[in-house]
């Protein structure tokens, strides 16, 4: 655990020193670079970029966390019942979109840019939590909510301090999953213009600089694994606070 | 006599919403859209001003029928029905606007479904998927049916009814390069499913039976999950093109730096980590007692495995598959963008050349391709669970 603790940190230094000062790293790329080709991204800086990036992914998820929780509590609700088996079945077929498919189908409708990305995450971003919202209320025990009304609750007062911290778990590992699926499909959001890491993947792809791509690539991973960490770290402490009250 | 309350709360909610949707679009929306050539911006029409009368009527009347049957009727035989006779007037609506809106040898005018069609297409579409899960069908009658929608969608597209639709223009000029795209999207998502199979069973094996190579492998797997595709593919294209440069026979062997072979390579490092993780899980479900009354019966190790673990966890390894196979799907079409081919190649240049008609001709395709997956898969799984009790 303590080996695993010191290499997250270590990532977490290593992530932000290149995003700072990527002409350091300048040795270790340029035996990846032919004929003189510059080894670190030049066409713009890194650190704007993964915090473009970084904020894509976080509206986007934030947007999906919203209307996904808010129509996971819907369906689950005596009045939205009938909404149930559909919703279940589009969660189903939505998961079989590939990403790019979404993006593309998009652009023309928003135009080129951020939006199309905003969306395409958005909707993506949007199955893994609504599921998860869906089985947390599901599964929360009868017997739990029997003594909840017992109790005098409403049904309001249930789902608030019942219904929702039961799920909690469920709801965080979803948002957990689309943020770190986002990361990645973001990337892909620079084919159509917008700003982010994927610009410097495309820019190596381009100019077949491998030393561009493996730097897109591998500050987006070392983004994905940081962000998967502090995600668990933070569901840990919701947990811990849930659990006391 | 029922009374009024009664009455209201008859009313499907779920049709009512599909309702007010469909008729909203269609009195605010385009149906199609005419345009000049295949980028302009197009020209908006409404239904009754793009398909000749009687047919728009007819089209008009059969979606009233399918709105009144969603709102007041809960049999979901008769909700099915309705849906799928609104879809075909919607369908031959639309064919007939661009039957219509054509002008006579006229190849460069594209006539294309509007928001209307689109929104229209999708309540429909709910409003039968509604009625499918409500009937709770079986695997095979899962199938059966997404065998008989296949069918009947490639047959009227094939019949010509559509040919004047924008897209099936993009079509009629791609012919040739589609079925060849088409089938080597195909062969992509399932050449590295299958090595992958081959590769991932053995190792979930071997993690199962030592727990202390197990965390190391899933780690190092789940850290390659989060290298996104493009960039993936981008690494993998220097090493294997020194590859094909120092080795002459996997140059021979189609083995290069650009094309296939990254994104082979690429898709079978992310379809690993599935079926390693779901043949670990698979085998940690067998119970106990069918091993120990296995060994009892003095079976080998590698009978039990083959006879009694393997067999066992074996939905769970096909949902892994499944996992796998929907994904690569996907993301064979981000291959494109490292000529490796497949339908990605038409979804990019449309990207390109703003041409929405040229990345739905490959969009399209590629999504129907995974729900098929999904579902047959998905069936495959229902009947081995239900041959496992």
């Amino acid at each position: 655990m303590r080996v695993a603790t010191l290499l997250r940190w270590g990532a977490l230094t290593l992530l932000v020193t290149f995003l700072l000062a990527p002409q350091w790293f300048a040795p270790v790329f340029a035996p990846l670079t032919e004929y003189g080709a510059p080894p670190i991204y030049d066409q713009g800086n890194l650190l704007v970029l993964a915090l473009a990036h970084l904020a894509t992914v976080c509206l986007a998820a934030a947007a999906s966390t919203v209307v996904a929780v808010g129509l996971g509590i819907l369906v689950t609700r005596p009045s939205g019942r009938e909404f149930l088996p559909l919703s279940r079945t589009l969660v189903n077929i939505g998961q079989t979109f590939p990403p790019v498919a979404v993006l593309a189908v998009t652009v023309p409708l928003v135009g080129f840019g951020e939006k199309p990305t905003l969306i395409a995450l958005f909707a993506y971003g949007l199955l893994p939590i609504f599921e998860n919202t869906i089985i947390g209320i599901q599964t929360c025990p009868t017997a739990v909510l029997e003594a909840a009304s017992g109790m005098g609750m409403s049904a309001r007062q249930r789902l608030l301090s019942v219904e929702l911290p039961v799920a909690m778990p469920l709801i965080l590992e979803g948002i957990r999953l689309s943020l770190v699926i986002n990361v990645g499909t973001a990337t892909i959001g620079s084919t159509v213009a917008a700003k982010g890491l994927g610009e410097v993947i495309i820019a190596g792809l381009l100019s077949n600089n491998t030393a561009f791509i493996l730097q897109g690539g591998l500050v987006t991973g070392l983004m994905a694994i940081l962000l998967y960490d502090a995600m668990v770290a933070f569901e840990k402490r919701v947990l811990r606070r849930v659990r006391i009250e | 006599m029922a009374r009024p309350a009664d009455q209201f709360a008859r009313i499907d909610r779920l049709g009512a919403l599909l309702v007010a949707a469909g008729a909203g679009v269609l009195a605010c929306l385009p149906f199609v859209l005419v345009k000049a050539n295949r980028i302009v911006p197009g020209v908006p029409r409404s239904l009754l001003a793009s398909t000749p009368p009687p047919g728009a009527w007819a089209c008009l009347a059969a979606l009233l029928l399918a709105a009144v049957v969603a709102l007041v009727i809960g049999k979901p035989r008769l909700r099915l029905t309705a849906a799928l006779v609104g879809l075909i007037a919607l369908a031959l609506a639309v064919a007939a606007a661009g039957n219509t809106l054509t002008p006579p040898d006229n190849r460069v005018v594209r006539i294309s479904p509007g928001p209307a069609f689109w929104v229209l297409l999708v309540c429909l579409g709910l409003m039968a998927t509604d009625a499918i899960t409500r009937m709770r069908p079986g695997p095979a009658q899962r199938v059966v049916w997404l065998a008989g929608f296949l069918a009947i969608a490639i047959l009227a597209l094939g019949s010509g009814t559509f040919d004047h639709l924008s897209v099936m223009r993009e079509y009629a000029v791609n012919a040739e390069r589609f079925s060849r795209e088409f089938a080597r999207h195909v062969l992509l998502a399932a050449g590295s499913l299958g090595a992958a199979i081959v590769v991932g069973l053995p190792l979930g094996v071997v993690c199962y039976r030592v727990p202390r190579i197990r965390a190391g492998i899933l780690g190092t797997l789940n850290v390659i999950q989060t290298v996104p595709a493009i960039a993936l593919f981008g690494i993998l294209m220097a090493p294997l093109g020194a590859l094909a440069a120092a080795v002459p026979l996997a140059a021979r062997l189609g083995i290069r730096g650009i094309g296939a072979a990254p994104a082979v390579v690429a898709l079978f490092l992310y379809s690993l980590l599935p079926i390693v993780a779901n043949t670990v899980a698979g085998l940690d479900r067998v119970s106990r007692s069918a091993v120990e009354a296995a060994r009892g019966m003095g079976m080998t190790p590698w009978q039990m495995l083959s006879r009694i673990e393997l067999p066992l966890a074996l939905p769970v390894i096909v949902t892994g598959i499944r996992v796998v196979l929907v994904q690569n799907i996907g993301m064979v079409t981000v291959a494109a963008l490292i000529g490796g081919g497949g339908l990605g190649t038409f979804v990019f240049q449309g990207i390109g050349q703003t041409a929405i008609d040229l990345v739905l001709l490959g969009a399209i395709p590629i999504v129907a391709l995974a729900f098929s997956a999904a579902v047959v898969l998905d069936a495959l799984v229902e009947v081995m669970d239900r041959v496992r009790r």
